[in-house]
This record gives C-alpha cells, sequence and structure tokens, in this order.
C-alpha cells in the first residue's frame, strides 16, 4: 500500500517535469548532402541564433529557446527516405514543428505524413500547385501546412512571362526586331507542361515567334543537338524551363557554342553560385527567375544576404527562406502565446509578414501572394561571374540586362 | 539540317567509342562484365577536377596522376572483389554493382551533390559545314581514334596482348601453359579501367561532374556494345557511332521527343538482342558456352 502510494506520488510529482518543455524543436527538413538542404539548414541556423541571442521565442511569459533538428531527407535521390525521415523528426526526435522540403513529389509524400500527425509543416523549397490545392479542398486535414517559399508554380509562371516580356523589349531595342524569336527549351518533366502550354499560347499575343519545343531529359549529360537545331532555327531567345543538372549542361555548352541567343527562364541550378563554377565560366548571359539576392526586396534583404554571405561565404538560394519560415513562425507563437497546433493555424492565416522575400500573407491555399508589395520574386543574370538581378527594375539594387555581343 | 546530324552524330560518337571500347575490351578478353566501368571514369573525373581546380596543378600532370591513381584502384579492385568471385558471372555483375553504387556514395559524402565543371583544355570553337564544334570534343575524337589504336597495338603485336587474347580464348589451357590467368585478367582490368579514367579526363569537362554521372553512360554503354557485339572493339566503335547518329537523328527529327534519344538507344539493344544476338561483330552466345 505505501510503496503504491509513494509510486502515485513520484508518478504525480514527475509527470509535469518531463512534460514541462525546455526548448522549441523544430526540424529542418531537406537533401542535406545536396546545396538545397545546406541552404535549409543555413537559412534556419541564421534564424536560431538571432532569436537564441535575443533569449528566445516568449510563449505564454515563458521564454524558450529554439533547437533545431537536422534531417536528412535525401529526397533527391529517394521520395521513400523523405517519408522515412520525416516519420523520425516527429516520433523519435520529437520535433515540435516541421520546416523545409524541396522536391514537390517528396514533399507531397512528407505533407500526409505531417498532416497525419497534425503537425505545422512550413514549406520552404517545393513549388507544386497540388500543396495548396490539398489545403483548400480538405481544409481540416491540410490546415497545417503552409507554404513560405517559393511562390506556387502558377505565379512562377506570371514572375517569368513578366520577366520575359522585359528581355523581348531589350532585344526589339538592341537588335531592331520587331517580334524575337524564341526556342522552348524545357526538360521533360510534369512541372513545365502547364508553362509550356501557357508559353505557346501567349508568347505570340507578346510579339514573339514560338519557333518549336525542344525537350531533352532532366539529367541529360549533353544538348548540343539540341542547340545545334535551335541554332539553326535563329533562336534570339532561349526560354529555358530546366531543374535539374541539364541546367548547367544547357549554360556551358550555350557559352562553348558561342550562341548569340539569350537563355532566360526558369533555371534552378543558375541560381545557386556554384553555376559558374560548374560551367566552367561558359554560363555567361544565362538568366533565370531567382527569389532572393542583394537588392531590397525588403529591408531585412540585404542586411541578411551580406550576414548570410560573410557567415557562409556564399550567396543565399531561395532555399534559405527557412529563415522567414522560422521567423514568421515565432511571430506567431508569440502572438498566440501558445504552441498548440489548431491555435497558431489561425493566427499564421492572418499573419502579415516581413521577410527577406517579400512581405508573406497567405491566400486561402495556405500559399503566399505573389506580385508587387508581396512576394515580387526577381530575375538574375550571370554577367562575368557574377549573379546580377535585373528585374523587376523598380527595385533597388538591379541593374541592366546584358545582351552577347553580335557575332 | 542534314549537316548538323552528320557533325553532331559524329562528334558525340566519338565521345560515346571512347566510353565504350574499355567496357567491351575487359569483356572481350577477361569475360567479365564489369558494371563499375563507368565509375571508375567518374572516379577519374573527380581525381582530375580535385587535382586541377583544387590542387591547381598543370593539366597534363593532372590528368596522368588521375589516370595512374584510378587505374591502380582497379587493379586492387579486382584483387579483393572481384578475383574471389570471377568464376560465377552474376556473382561479377553483382559485386561490381555495388562497387558502382560505394563508389557513387564514397563521392557524395566527399564532395556533396553538387555539380562542379572541369574547364576545357583546349578553349574555343570550330565552325565546320556551318557547325560549331568545340575544339574540346574535337580533342575527344582525336583521343578516342588514339585509344583504339593503342588498344589495337597491345592487343596484337605485344606479348601482353598474346597472353590476353590466349586466356580470352582458352582459360583453362592458357592455365595449363604456365599463365598466371588471374595476372593477365588483373592487367585486362587495369587496361580497361586506364581507358575509362581516359574517358574521364577527356571527357568529363564537356559534362558536368556529379556523383551520379556514371548511370546514363553505362545505359548508353551497354546498347553501344550490344548493338556493337560484346567484346569487338571494331563493333564497339561503329555502335557509337550509330548511337550517336541515331540520338542527333531524334533530335533533329522530333525535338518534342528528345528525352527519349535515351530510349531509343536502348530499343536498338533490344531490338538486336532479338533479332542479331551477337550484334555486328560479336561472338555468338551458343559459342561461347
Amino acid at each position: 500500500m505505501l510503496r503504491s502510494s509513494l509510486l502515485a506520488v513520484v508518478l504525480v510529482t514527475a509527470a509535469p517535469l518531463s512534460q514541462a518543455q525546455s526548448t522549441l524543436k523544430i526540424a529542418i527538413l531537406g537533401p542535406m548532402a545536396f546545396v538545397q538542404g545546406e541552404n535549409h539548414w543555413a537559412g534556419a541556423e541564421m534564424a536560431r541564433d538571432e532569436i537564441n541571442r535575443g533569449g528566445g521565442i516568449s510563449v505564454g511569459g515563458k521564454r524558450l529557446p529554439v533547437e533545431l533538428v537536422r534531417i536528412d531527407t535525401n529526397e533527391i535521390q529517394s521520395v521513400p527516405d523523405a517519408t522515412n525521415a520525416i516519420e523520425r523528426a516527429i516520433t523519435r526526435d520529437k520535433a515540435d514543428f516541421l520546416v523545409g522540403g524541396f522536391r514537390s513529389e517528396a514533399v507531397l509524400a512528407m505533407q500526409e505524413i505531417a498532416m497525419d500527425n497534425k503537425k505545422i509543416f512550413l514549406g520552404a523549397g517545393a513549388a507544386h500547385s497540388k500543396l495548396g490545392i490539398n489545403v483548400e479542398t480538405n481544409y481540416d486535414r491540410y490546415k497545417y501546412w503552409f507554404r513560405v517559399t517559393p511562390v506556387k508554380d502558377a505565379d512562377l509562371v506570371r514572375q517569368s512571362f513578366a520577366a520575359l516580356g522585359e528581355v523581348a523589349a531589350q532585344i526589339r531595342k538592341q537588335l531592331g526586331k520587331d517580334s524575337p524569336k524564341v526556342a522552348i527549351l524545357a526538360e521533360k518533366a510534369v512541372w513545365v507542361e502547364g508553362i509550356v502550354a501557357a508559353a505557346q499560347k501567349n508568347l505570340p499575343a507578346m510579339k514573339m515567334e514560338v519557333l518549336g519545343l525542344w525537350q531533352p531529359s532532366a539529367v541529360a549529360t549533353d544538348v548540343t543537338a539540341e542547340l545545334a537545331a535551335i541554332d539553326r532555327a535563329g533562336a534570339d531567345i532561349v526560354f529555358t524551363l530546366l531543374s535539374g543538372p541539364v541546367g548547367i549542361v544547357v549554360g556551358r555548352q550555350m557559352g562553348e557554342r558561342g550562341m548569340k541567343a539569350i537563355a532566360f527562364g526558369i533555371n534552378v541550378e543558375a541560381q545557386k553560385d556554384a553555376f559558374w563554377q560548374a560551367t566552367a565560366s561558359k554560363g555567361n548571359y544565362v538568366s533565370t527567375l531567382e527569389t532572393i539576392a542583394e537588392v531590397e526586396i525588403t529591408p531585412k534583404t540585404v542586411p541578411f544576404v551580406r550576414a548570410f554571405k560573410a557567415r557562409f561565404k556564399k550567396s543565399p538560394t531561395y532555399n534559405a527562406g527557412t529563415y522567414d519560415a522560422i521567423m514568421l513562425l515565432k511571430e506567431a507563437i508569440e502572438k498566440a502565446e501558445t504552441t498548440d497546433a489548431d491555435k497558431l493555424v489561425p493566427v499564421l492565416e492572418k499573419t502579415v509578414f516581413t521577410g527577406i522575400t517579400g512581405v508573406i500573407e497567405f491566400d486561402k491555399r495556405h500559399d503566399p501572394l505573389w506580385g508587387p508589395g508581396k512576394v515580387p520574386g526577381l530575375a538574375v543574370q550571370w554577367q562575368d561571374g557574377e549573379k546580377v538581378p535585373f528585374w523587376p527594375p523598380q527595385v533597388k539594387g538591379t541593374r541592366p540586362f546584358k545582351m552577347p555581343a553580335p557575332k | 539540317m542534314l549537316q548538323d546530324i552528320l557533325v553532331t552524330g559524329l562528334v558525340n560518337g566519338g565521345v560515346y567509342a571512347l566510353l565504350a571500347i574499355g567496357f567491351s575490351l575487359v569483356f572481350g578478353v577477361a569475360r567479365i562484365v564489369n558494371i563499375a566501368h563507368t565509375a571508375f571514369y567518374m572516379l577519374a573525373a573527380y581525381c582530375f577536377y580535385t587535382l586541377l581546380v583544387t590542387a591547381k596543378l598543370n593539366v597534363v600532370l593532372a590528368a596522368l596522376i588521375a589516370i595512374a591513381a584510378v587505374t591502380a584502384l582497379a587493379a586492387l579492385c579486382y584483387r579483393l572483389v572481384i578475383e574471389p568471385v570471377r568464376s560465377h558471372e552474376s556473382a561479377v555483375l553483382i559485386a561490381t554493382i555495388a562497387l558502382g553504387l560505394i563508389f557513387q556514395e564514397l563521392m557524395l559524402v566527399a564532395f556533396g551533390g553538387n555539380f562542379l565543371g572541369i574547364p576545357s583544355a583546349i578553349d574555343g570553337v570550330v565552325s565546320f559545314l556551318g557547325v560549331s564544334i568545340p575544339y574540346q570534343r574535337l580533342l575527344i575524337l582525336v583521343v578516342a581514334a588514339a585509344v583504339l589504336a593503342a588498344t589495337w597495338v597491345v592487343l596484337y603485336r605485344t606479348r601482353l596482348g598474346l597472353a590476353i587474347r590466349a586466356t580470352a580464348n582458352d582459360l583453362e589451357v592458357a592455365n595449363l601453359m604456365g599463365m598466371d590467368v588471374n595476372r593477365v585478367a588483373m592487367v585486362a582490368v587495369a587496361l580497361s579501367v586506364a581507358l575509362a579514367a581516359i574517358a574521364g579526363v577527356v571527357v568529363a569537362p564537356v559534362f558536368v561532374v556529379d556523383p551520379l554521372m556514371w548511370l546514363a553512360p553505362l545505359v548508353t554503354m551497354l546498347a553501344i556494345v550490344v548493338l556493337g557485339g560484346l567484346g569487338s572493339l571494331k563493333g564497339s566503335l561503329l555502335g557509337a557511332l550509330i548511337i550517336g547518329y541515331v540520338e542527333a537523328i531524334t533530335v533533329f527529327a522530333l525535338p518534342q521527343g528528345a528525352f527519349l534519344k535515351g530510349a531509343v538507344a536502348l530499343s536498338i539493344m533490344v531490338v538486336v538482342l532479338l533479332v542479331r544476338p551477337e550484334g555486328l561483330f560479336g561472338v555468338a552466345f551458343e559459342e561461347e558456352r
């Protein structure tokens, strides 16, 4: 009897101690052996250190430091690895929040596991619309998902057409061509299908002549035949839709061939600092959409990029948007005075957060709003080894777009 | 368009030939299907990158060290991994797949998954029939021709070549005649991997270096050697040119289906296996048994 009573007392007194939270655990999910994961982690470290220097996150009057858990999803190589990784983050590492993800297929699978466990998952890498459509069509299940960066794929299309219009205008002015000729070079992948259809439909309306569509594999190591055909067709612009290593091959081989056409579009590899080295300095004039650069998107952008460069000796990619995700989460937790996911969701939905990539405000699909004054996006061009932001021109810090010298 | 196809097919065929010759050689002379062949090509590319870009060595010195180091590693791998299971063909196949994957993961750990670029040995382009060809690709053509010639000389004009061919012809008789057949096989593997390493050093500058770079050429190479005939060097050369041209024709005739060029090459491989299993110049499977 006495023994039972003592045990009961111990259990009653020990339970609150074991439940008392000493840190806020945030799992950073990313392919850590790849540049995407490196940026996920680096952006998160910046946020953690800034928050912890300021005393942590205030939860109902108690300040808790942020503890990051590094979760290698290996999602570029394997989707099952990613689902195992997020499962581990939730069950073994007991993460309170989930941040990151890159490859849409993997993030869609990880989203399911996060939702099963009612964990808030802030995306910082995948653009597929389906992630947000899930929230709209089955709100009660998917409401814990929020996409912080990038904007959804449909907005990337709008962004790329807006910037392409700017490039075409420069070609008209400099080369005196009323209808610049455009070759669409899109890797064979699901994400490009809508963009290709939109380009084929809209570019003629934008006074551009579409020469054709070339579709190499996303992992093609050689596109000389494609480029020879594009060259022969007399293209002025190569509108690229490339997320895989073929983006490097295109940049390098266009440079090697001395093509007069300009490459513009989405080229994920060209967003990385390593692109110049990977193309052996041949990727001059290659341009691509971008999310973050050392320009004044918001007052926070330039200081963040400079601090990032000073600390990690490289520029951030959009996956370093984990910084925004964690800072935004901090603001929401402090406003809600709780870490309870169900109570945080409505607060996050009403959040208007000025981050490094723009002013983040979520729509009904929990996607960030795209456009001037929201998350505007950027376009950058490689100019003699430097990634130069050139669009939108109204953003302070952008510089002119350059054309190769005529042959 | 015709001149584009002619020039592009020839240049790309040269690239493939350089990769396929070594693979075909080791099968032809040692009956070893070395799936890790292109993994050694990847290792040579990484080694060359490290010496040239990181250590900033002279391009010729970096190339020689990379080729020598990878060849030595191949000899070691033969002794430790292939030789103990050599009598079981399927075990060799599995062991070399494992070797390739181990090398891939090691490079992933050492260099990360980032894509690396190796500068061209010779910069610039030449215009031929109105088609721009980078000098580095011409260098590949020249090296492929030289390597093929050198391989032929080694096999048909030296005592080592005689031993290799004798071992390939009949292992047991060669053994009874006093030849160290394992040593001959090791030399054949080393020679073959040396060719892969040369390919890594010469071809990698026109591609991108990453831990998965060995997989795509492996598939193309298999298509080439099946088409040309397993073990036939001249078959490999011809197969490489045919695949190079087929891919060029696919891209030019069907731009929207450019991604299919690999599938077209593999389809050719399947058709050849069904219609003429010995390929263009290979030995019929029945005769091998």
